[in-house]
């Protein structure tokens, strides 16, 4: 066991699967000869070679309709967009061949697709997105956003391992931020199994990725007025830990969804209304959301922090929530 | 109001906490004319007992509940086909226009006291959430709270009434926490039946409702079913001695100046104001300004707090005729009324009471209450008090007596004087004895040295 840095975490659990696994490949834009634009798969073209760690052309409908053919005939792909943002280019590859090539041939298509994601640091409305609930909405994916190193090493793990198309967004903003203990060792975390980030009995926080630090900060700030706060992360998105989300709810009675996103259309919507159709009787109140409202992602730092969800939204948020 | 449509009937609400209600007698039969508002049935709750107008006019087309029969709240019991058209087959008519004509109706009833609810406005009450009751007199902390569904299923689930609860959410609401305390406080469950002191007459004589639940009839038996106000009765009874540390202390009062003072005002009162000026207008009304000094007497223990009313909602039990159980009317601010003012307002709830004209509110939020068996001769009486009331003053037979008086000389003597006993059951766990003896001395005073200019 040792501290880890949430990007140190992912590039770990990627390189054990490429050492305990041959059909594990990675490819994407600048991935080998430079070792990734944030550095997840430096080194690996020195240990695995040219033909395990490829350099695409940029065309990311040919990285993930490569991957897709990859992955029907036998490997196991994991494609890099350099920013999420670009997956908007591998959409049809995605949507229309990889999430239903099962469905409609039988063949499963084990692709991951690693997706730096997120913003925080003045990257604008290309390289700052969290697009995980477009394709919440496309049956046959599955959808990933881990929180912590240990997650994301687990995590990455399960993604290559799961014989469909995964997505696996990766916080941009924690890749150096968040230091963990990480087991040396290969393992996988659970998909659809929500974590306990903090235990509490008043109010429940419902989020994932970076959201989970933010969160946790606010919790911290509004224990001081005697609130307990619950906080969960999610770590998958589909599938979801309903159960884990309507079993809070049902101990504290009161919820607020937080994520980075925008708001409408946001994941955090189908948690709102699952929760209003399934826990509605063990409401005390209405189940708010804490998102970033319906604009592309500013550039300016002061306009990006008032978009991107803040810790004293939060708190604002949950005083709300309490005093209702 | 004829319309062009079959307008349904539907079991009223009585009463938020009212789930159903029993079909006593129809008063119409199908086929029959009906003038809208004309009263189309009887039925009897928990509440009360009522006539129910038709919401329209026209003929009874259809009858779909027996007499005896109970049925949930928003039950369709018959249809009212518009003249002319009872012979089609229009009962799943669309509602619309009567439910728009009920609404209008509705808004005028809630200015016009004495009216029943109509139906439209039980279909749209849900039956099963306890709301909170709105209260309008008092402190106004009951008014149109939301309860939450988490409340209302707690609530449901211990028999708690929402409204008891201290919130203190948003404006007072009533959080999850605040109904978990009240519990965890061993609060008292729910208000299902008015206050009902236990003089109440026996059993029914007569059936009025089919058994539901039949118990086997012995030889020398006969077996009949509770009404619901006989169960309601029976459950309110049974709890208020499984709250309230009941102690009863008897007074005995000496009438003379009362039983003067009523001769002179009697035929006045009768002939001026058409009001029955009754022992028992002198009683309440000397009770309540005693109230005004013991503020105890008129509160309510709510979990571990003490909740004194400083508005008297006096509760008067009426035996029903035909002895069909009793009702206990309030009278609103009672602090309000002279003599007159409560003459009137006695024989009112007593009149409407027994014509079956109460609405649930007459019958709700009463803050103490007297009870008079002594118009039967009973002399003494430990009453059980009306949860979550603290006290019940029972009014007993005026008798002649000889009792020792000193006459004008100082002198021990032997007179002949109208003597009362006043029984007064009061809740130990808030009033004590002394407490309670110092009320009685003062209401005591009051009917002894009755002070006209002062009523």
């Amino acid at each position: 066991m040792a501290v880890k840095t949430y990007l140190q975490a992912i590039s770990d659990g990627l390189r054990q699967e490429m050492q305990r696994d041959e059909r594990v490949f990675v490819i994407g834009e600048d991935v080998g000869v430079y070792g990734g634009a944030f550095k997840v798969t430096q080194g690996f073209q020195e240990e695995f070679g040219s033909w395990r760690v490829i350099d695409a052309p940029l065309s990311e409908t040919a990285i993930v309709g490569g991957c897709t053919g990859a992955a029907i005939m036998g490997m196991r792909p994991v494609a890099e967009m350099q920013f999420a943002d670009f997956i908007s280019c591998a959409w049809d590859q995605l949507v229309t061949v990889a999430a239903k090539q099962r469905y409609r041939a039988g063949t499963p298509v084990p692709i991951t697709v690693r997706l730096p994601s997120g913003g925080g640091f003045s990257g604008g409305p290309f390289h700052s997105q969290n697009p995980e609930s477009s394709f919440s909405h496309i049956p046959g994916l599955k959808i990933v956003c881990p929180a912590t190193p240990a997650d994301a090493k687990g995590l990455i793990a399960q993604a290559i391992q799961d014989p469909n198309p995964v997505l696996y967004f990766e916080h941009k903003h924690l890749y150096r931020r968040i230091k963990d203990e990480v087991p040396d060792e290969r393992y996988t975390t659970p998909f659809g199994e929500a974590r306990v980030h903090r235990e509490g009995s008043d109010l429940t926080v419902v989020t994932w990725g970076a959201m989970v630090y933010t969160a946790d900060e606010a919790a911290q700030q509004v224990e001081q007025d005697g609130l307990s706060v619950e906080i969960l992360d999610l770590r998958t998105l589909i599938p979801w830990d309903k159960e884990a989300v309507l079993r809070s709810v049902q101990k504290t009675s009161k919820a607020l969804v937080l994520h980075e996103d925008t708001r409408t259309g946001g994941f955090g919507a189908e948690i709102v209304a699952t929760i209003t159709e399934e826990a509605f009787e063990h409401l005390d109140g209405p189940v708010k959301r804490v998102t970033a409202p319906d604009t592309p992602v500013p550039f300016s730092p002061p306009l990006e922090k008032a978009f991107i969800p803040q810790v004293e939204d939060v708190v604002a948020g949950l005083k709300e929530l309490a005093e209702y | 109001m004829a319309t062009g449509t079959a307008v349904d009937v539907v079991m009223p609400q009585m009463g938020v906490s009212v789930s159903e209600g029993t079909i006593t007698k129809w008063l119409k039969q199908e086929g029959e004319a009906i003038e809208p508002d004309e009263a189309l049935l009887e039925i009897s709750t928990d509440k009360v007992d009522t006539e129910v107008p038709s919401p329209a006019g026209g003929v009874v087309q259809k009858i779909m509940a027996q007499e005896g029969e109970t049925v949930p709240v928003g039950t369709k019991i018959a249809v009212i086909a518009p003249e002319g058209e009872a012979g089609e087959a229009p009962a799943e008519a669309p509602p619309e226009p009567a439910t728009a004509e009920a609404a209008e109706e509705a808004e005028k009833a809630s200015g016009a006291e004495g009216e029943t609810p109509t139906e439209a406005e039980a279909e749209e009450a849900p039956p099963a959430p306890p709301q909170a009751e709105p209260e309008s007199d008092g402190d106004g902390r009951r008014e149109g709270k939301f309860v939450s569904p988490v409340v209302a299923r707690i609530a449901s689930e211990h028999g708690v009434d929402v409204s008891q609860v201290e919130g203190t959410g948003r404006g007072g609401r009533v959080t999850k926490k605040d109904i978990l305390k009240f519990i965890e406080s061993g609060a008292p469950a729910r208000e299902t039946a008015p206050a009902a002191p236990p003089e109440a007459p026996e059993a029914p004589a007569k059936p009025t409702e089919p058994a539901r639940a039949a118990a086997p009839a012995g030889a020398g038996e006969t077996v009949e079913p509770m009404s619901a106000m006989r169960k309601g009765i029976a459950e309110h009874m049974r709890r208020s001695l499984d709250t309230a540390a009941h102690v009863t202390t008897t007074f005995e009062v000496d009438l003379s100046k009362v039983v003067a003072i009523r001769e002179g005002l009697k035929r006045e009162y009768e002939q001026r104001h058409g009001v029955k000026l009754t022992y028992l207008a002198f009683i309440a009304r000397a009770t309540v300004d005693a109230i005004g000094k013991w503020p105890w007497m008129n509160a309510e223990l709510r979990g571990d707090s003490i909740v004194v009313k400083n508005y008297v909602n006096l509760g008067v039990a009426v035996a029903l005729e035909g002895g069909k159980g009793l009702i206990v009317p309030v009278i609103k601010n009672a602090e309000d009324l002279n003599l007159l003012g409560m003459a009137r307002a006695i024989q009112d709830v007593a009149d409407r009471a027994r014509s079956k004209k109460l609405v649930p509110d007459d019958v709700q939020g009463g803050t103490f209450t007297i009870t008079n068996p002594g118009g039967y001769g009973a002399i003494h009486g430990t009453p059980i008090i009306s949860q979550p009331q603290v006290g019940i003053l029972d009014v007993e037979a005026m008798v002649k007596r000889p009792v020792v008086i000193e006459d004008e000389a100082g002198k021990d003597a032997i007179a002949i004087r109208p003597m009362m006993n006043l029984c007064l059951a009061y809740d130990h766990r808030l009033v004590d004895g002394a407490y309670a003896a110092q009320f009685m001395r003062d209401v005591k005073t009051n009917l002894q040295s009755w002070d006209e200019a002062a009523y």
